[in-house]
């Protein structure tokens, strides 16, 4: 079994009910919190949104609430980890699948990956726990880190 | 059957397409189905297809890469997963 996802998302890096309208936003600040955490170089906002303009992340799920999983090269990586934020109003994301097709997105897992397994074990976790209405539920009602912990422990 | 080899794209090359590589993997060992996966950048495909039976993408391809090709998120999202194994075992067993 592998580790419950709460053991790599760093609780200085989870920021629930953002209000902001844009997807650049969301992104700058949970770098910045990766940033000031210390998993992740100066470099390291501006090359997600590059990544996540070339090859998008916007994961449709077919319910309520989308997620968006960015992430870039592990040259701008100190130490594996992962930020969350949950919004107020969903923001644009491109469809991985599809990058000419938008997804209102409504939580993202900002991803700091340089560690081949960790970063299987990582996704792994994201997956399992976006794969579950009631998780997805639970972290997007939660206004405590104590509600998200309970969620993804 | 002898082993089928299976690319396996995504943007980067390392995140998401290892995920769906060890789910595919796993899922057609159980159909009883050996799968050699390979893995790669979605932009780099064109140059990874020798001896490639089925390409899996979580991300647009190339048009006209003259092999089969499934692109799906459902390794990700758990949406259509059923169906998207059955194409691939279905492909894997042409």
């Amino acid at each position: 079994m592998a580790e419950a996802l709460m053991n790599h998302i760093d609780p200085e890096a989870i920021v629930l009910g953002v209000d902001t309208d844009s997807r650049e936003a969301v992104i700058r600040l949970l770098a910045g919190k990766l940033k000031a955490a210390g998993y992740v170089k100066d470099s390291f906002a501006d090359a997600v949104l590059a990544r996540e303009a070339a090859m998008p992340t916007g994961l449709p799920l077919g319910h309520a609430v989308n997620v968006a999983v960015p992430h870039t090269d592990p040259e701008h990586v100190v130490k594996p980890g992962i930020a969350l934020a949950t919004l107020k109003n969903p923001v644009t994301f491109a469809n991985m699948e599809d990058p000419d097709e938008a997804v209102e997105v409504g939580l993202v897992f900002l991803m700091a990956l340089n560690d081949k397994d960790r970063q299987i074990e990582m996704l792994q976790e994201i997956m399992a726990t976006i794969q579950s209405e009631e998780a997805i539920s639970g972290l997007m009602e939660a206004s405590s880190l104590d509600d998200v912990a309970a969620v993804l422990k | 059957m002898s082993k089928k080899t299976v690319l396996f794209a995504c943007g980067t090359g390392i995140a998401t397409s290892t995920v769906v590589a060890n789910a595919v993997t796993e899922a057609m060992k159980e159909r009883g189905i050996t799968i050699d996966p390979r893995q790669c950048k979605a932009t780099e495909v064109r140059s990874e297809l020798n001896g490639v039976d089925l390409i899996v993408s979580t991300t647009q391809l190339p048009s006209d890469l003259g092999v089969p090709s499934i692109v799906t998120l459902a390794f990700l999202t758990g949406m259509g997963k059923a169906e998207a194994l059955d194409k691939i075992e279905a492909e894997l067993r042409k």
